[in-house]
């Protein structure tokens, strides 16, 4: 169980007795589960993106110390949840799956609405929380939980089970509504079922049932998420409605050129012309401050850590872990392709925050907890039989 | 790639299937971070221009929009305080071509003389930032803005721009009242919600307007418009518009306001008239007034200082601040306190030899007739203004059971709903008198509270109070300026209303008001002379407030003192007395007996509200009086 797991985090490791300096220093990594490379990586963007936060929060130290608690939170749960073992992990998958999909029940029933949506829910006085995030976990999990047990490459039986498993949470949180957050939800299990290996017919025959949705899902959403895809496709068909954040990012980006205005000194963002600058729309600060230099080193550092999670991944020793680890490195990799995309006006509004830069607590909580079980995936791999 | 029709589970080939998958993933991965690049790298360097040049170009500011401050209007609807726009000629120097040319065509527009055009030349000049507009005239009248409106294409660079004043139609007349606004001050800045205030330079400073300032001012808007580098506004963005004040109607009766103004003829002092059964305050007057426009627009020092200096204090608010001793017209309300406290009874009499002594003191204390009233029950002691009864009867009283029946009419609080700055005057006790002058309470000072002098003081508004309490038969109601707030109606029962006075025969408020009748109507009242041709039946008192003590049995003429050292004239009064439905209280400052002089004020208020006709003459008036002054009757 967990806790035995937690205990048996601390004692001295059987296998590896350390002989060098050097294995001592891995031996500790060890000891505590965590992968130095991706630690490193993710206390690094943490640290710049605090930094961007402090230009783009007006220079108010209190969001940037605000946000530093919560890094603190997550940094905390991403160690916790690296001591299970991948074997608890996959215990608890059924547990967390349906104890989420009651909860997004619970938020239709008894949710608070906020901003037109219902997706938060609260018990008076304890938490106030989104279902929708630990669906965020718990989906691919489950998946991933599922498709191990069966033979793979997944059979058209298991693909059905695998998508009822996915649709009834998506659709309950498309309903609430929160449509980035059900896509990603989606895009979470959808990446443990390509890495079991769905076969490219299948994939081929799904891409083009998609394709012949589109207009059905058009009919379904709301007018204001009509007017978000309607506005990507032509920015100045509203240029002082939804397509202002567009015109206004691109032009914060682009004014920054390739060295930036330097730190604060961005005319678009510290003139507060944007209403989410802090939020969704930090890169057009980041690029106008720190121009296309900032920009490719965001990215780079972005990039290292996807291939270094995408490696975890393939050296976990079951199929479990690696679906789960595969999937949550491309789910992070989609937050950053969408945000980034989203704010260079590539990808329509989307309400979708650049991992561990922007301004929010649940969001960093969710995928650092997401790097916690990968981190465990990885560092429990050699208590497994050989 | 494999057969799909296998049953084994495979690790390896699992595994297998996984790496490749996993590599495309990577090869997708670093696909779409280089699109992502790539579409930064078309931002920030090929097109890096473009957007530098808008980026200069747009600027979003974001401008406050003040609210429309709340209009407040009389019972009847007539307008008291508006927003007058006011129109202000600018220029942008930086957007004229040719400065001479436009200076010259201006004056020949707004067709005013031609020196104007050096003075506008001189103002234009004035050191502003680049493209803020400079001002050359103000408050411009409709035509010139009319003429500027047509000619506005030969006059690039220069604008109108409008500002909202708040303009009092009656100022003079409403003044105290009303109160008025001004511009905000370093402390008030301090405590004010800036958001809700928002380019707002102006707030209540006094009276109603300080009282409702919340009401009045409403919330700040915001709107958004896009400038060029130099702050210019290109467009309007967005906007979140103001919640403008809400309106106010006031209990206020604007002619009854205009003519207790008038009747007091720019002498010191104040009317205050009450609805009694609704508490509503139909006129509340000090005089003199002054012209509360010129705190709105920022009043000059030497006008200021003018005003401060002038000894008639033209500032000061009499009807809420001014203390005056009540003199006689209290003694229906201790005639009352002496049968709620059983000390005397309706039909008992004493004797009046002309002066009162206590037991084992010598000193007399005079009734106002040298020689005495003689034989004198409750009722004539109110209509003949007897002292002697009153020093007898504070005397059986004591100060504590006077006090306590007094407050109960509201002396020495705060009555008020809605008075801004309201003084709640004195009502002595022994326990104040021990507080202020670590003294014992004398009984003689007793006897001289008895007949509204010593330490007792009122304000015009407390007495008028009192009598609307008084001839609603102890029912009280809080006086208020409000009758509705936007939607609102202010409730008739207040929160925090003093108690209802109630006596255990109710025929004794009837012995009262009897008494207070014949001071108009009865044969030996005080103010007989102001009951001739009266229409309707009403109570009234007189009073006089000594302005300071004279010597015991020192008999003085007041035309020989100093015009201001001349008693105050005092008169409260209620009509009809059946069904009343007015209540006043008159002060005049120094006006020498109060049944002369106070009284015909008191009749003009009730007459004018009372009666159909129009409005009384008051010059007939004023001739009458001159006649009664030389005969004063009494006090």
């Amino acid at each position: 169980m967990a806790l035995n797991d937690l205990t048996r985090a601390w004692r001295p490791h059987p296998v590896r007795p350390p002989a060098s300096g050097m294995s001592r220093r891995r031996g500790l990594w060890e000891r505590v589960h965590l992968d130095p490379w991706l630690f490193g990586m993710l206390l690094l963007l943490m640290a710049a993106g605090l930094v961007v936060l402090y230009s783009a929060s007006g220079q108010r130290i209190e969001t940037v110390m605000a946000q530093g608690i919560r890094f603190g939170v997550a940094l905390g749960v991403m160690v916790v949840i690296a001591q299970f073992s991948p074997a608890t992990l996959l215990r608890w998958a059924l547990p967390a799956y349906l104890v989420g999909v009651m909860l997004l029940v619970a938020v239709e029933l008894v949710g608070d609405m906020g901003m037109g949506a219902r997706r938060w829910l609260t018990i008076p006085g304890v938490i106030r929380f989104q279902p929708s995030e630990m669906m965020k976990l718990a989906m691919p999990l489950m998946v991933a939980a599922y498709l191990s047990r069966r033979e793979l490459p997944p059979r058209l039986k298991d693909l059905l089970a695998c998508a009822v498993i996915i649709g009834v949470p998506v659709v309950l949180i498309a309903k609430q509504p929160d449509l980035g957050t059900s896509l990603l939800v989606a895009a979470a299990a959808v990446f443990v079922v390509l890495l079991a290996g769905l076969s490219w017919r299948v994939i081929g025959v799904l891409a083009a049932l998609a394709a012949a949705a589109l207009p059905l899902l058009w009919m379904n959403l709301h007018d204001y998420q009509r007017q978000r895809v309607l506005t990507f496709l032509d920015p100045n068909s509203d240029p002082l409605g939804s397509g202002w954040n567009i015109i206004q990012s691109t032009t914060a980006i682009g004014s920054g050129g390739v060295f930036g205005k330097g730190w604060l000194e961005g005319t678009q963002s510290q003139l507060e012309f944007l209403p989410e600058r802090h939020t969704d729309f930090i890169v057009a600060v980041l690029g106008e401050e720190f121009g296309l230099v900032g920009m490719l080193a965001f990215l780079l550092l972005y990039l290292m850590i996807v291939s270094r999670g995408l490696w975890l991944a393939a050296e976990a020793q079951d199929t479990f872990g690696r679906l789960v680890a595969g999937s949550i490195i491309l789910t992070f990799f989609i937050y950053v392709f969408v945000n980034v995309g989203m704010v260079s006006g590539i990808l329509p509004v989307v309400g979708v925050p650049l991992p561990l830069v922007s301004y929010g607590g649940t969001s960093s909580v969710t995928l650092m907890a997401g790097f916690g079980i990968l981190m465990a995936i990885n560092a429990h791999r050699r208590l497994l039989p050989r | 790639m494999r057969n799909p029709r296998h049953n084994l589970k495979s690790p390896e080939q699992e595994l297998r299937i996984f790496r490749v998958r996993a590599l495309l993933a990577a090869v997708i991965v670093f696909a779409l971070t280089g699109l992502l690049m790539g579409r930064l790298a078309y931002l920030q360097v090929v097109q890096h221009e473009v957007f530098t040049t808008r980026s200069e170009k747009n600027r979003v500011r974001v401008e406050p929009l003040p609210p429309t401050r709340g209009l407040i209007y009389d019972r009847n609807g007539v307008l008291l305080a508006e927003n007058r726009p006011t129109y202000n000629l600018t220029l942008v120097r930086e957007r004229v071509e040719d400065l001479d040319a436009t200076l010259t065509r201006l004056v020949e527009i707004l067709e005013l003389p031609e020196e104007e055009a050096a003075a506008f030349r001189v103002r234009s000049r004035q050191r502003q930032r680049p493209f803020q507009p400079a001002l050359l005239m103000s408050d411009l009248d409709e035509g010139q803005i009319a003429r500027l409106a047509v000619n506005r294409h030969l006059l690039p660079g220069v604008e109108v721009e409008a500002q909202l004043l708040r303009y009092y139609p009656d100022a003079e007349v409403m003044a105290h009242a009303l109160g008025y606004v001004g511009r905000i001050n370093a402390e008030e800045l301090g405590r004010l919600d800036p958001g809700r205030y928002a380019g707002t330079h102006f707030i209540g400073k006094s009276g109603v307007e300080r009282f409702y300032e919340e009401a009045l001012h409403g919330q700040a808007g915001l709107r958004k418009v896009e400038t060029n580098a130099r702050g210019r506004v290109l467009r309007e963005l967005g906007r979140n518009d103001p919640v403008p004040g809400k309106d106010l109607t006031l209990t206020l009766d604007k002619e009854m306001q205009a003519l207790a103004y008038e009747l007091l003829d720019g002498r010191r002092g104040s009317i205050v008239a009450i609805a009694p059964r609704t508490g509503e305050i139909l006129a509340m007057v000090s005089a003199p007034g002054f012209d509360s426009n010129q705190f709105v627009t920022g009043i000059d020092v030497a006008s200021y200082r003018g005003l401060q200096e002038d000894l008639d204090l033209p500032l000061y608010n009499r009807a809420i601040r001014g203390h005056y001793p009540p003199g006689s017209t209290i003694k229906p309300f201790l005639a009352l306190a002496g049968l709620a406290e059983g000390v005397i009874t309706p039909g008992e009499t004493i004797y009046d030899p002309g002066y009162f002594q206590l037991p084992n003191d010598s000193r007399r204390y005079r009734n106002w007739l040298r020689w005495g009233h003689g034989r004198v029950d409750l009722e004539r002691s109110i209509a003949v203004s007897n002292n002697t009864y009153y020093y007898n009867l504070a005397h059986e009283l004591g100060i504590d059971r006077l006090h306590t029946n007094m407050t109960a009419f509201g002396f020495g609080t705060r009555v008020g709903h809605d008075v801004f700055g309201e003084s709640a005057a004195l009502m002595p006790s022994r326990d104040w008198k021990r507080e202020r002058y670590n003294q014992p309470w004398y009984p003689g000072e007793t006897l001289s509270v008895g007949i509204g002098q010593g330490y007792w003081q009122v304000t015009p508004l407390q007495l008028a109070t009192a009598t609307a309490v008084l001839a609603n038969r102890g029912d009280w109601v809080r006086p208020r300026l409000a009758r509705r707030l936007g939607e609102e109606e202010v409730p008739v029962a207040l929160p925090d209303t003093p108690e209802d006075i109630r006596l255990e025969n109710e025929a004794w408020w009837d012995r009262v008001f009897s008494g207070m009748e014949k001071v108009i109507s009865g044969n030996e009242g005080t103010a007989r002379r102001t009951g001739v041709g009266l229409e309707y039946r009403m109570g009234g008192k007189s009073g006089t407030a000594q302005v300071f003590s004279l010597g015991q049995d020192q008999k003085y003429n007041a035309e020989e003192l100093a015009e201001r050292l001349r008693d105050h004239a005092l008169f409260m009064a209620f009509a009809p007395l059946e069904d009343p439905q007015i209540a006043v209280a008159v002060i005049v400052e120094n006006a020498g007996g109060g049944s002369t002089h106070a009284a015909h004020l008191a009749r003009a208020m009730t007459d004018a509200w009372l009666l159909e006709e129009e409005e009384p003459d008051v010059e007939e008036l004023r001739e009458a009086m001159e006649e009664d002054d030389g005969s004063v009757a009494g006090n």
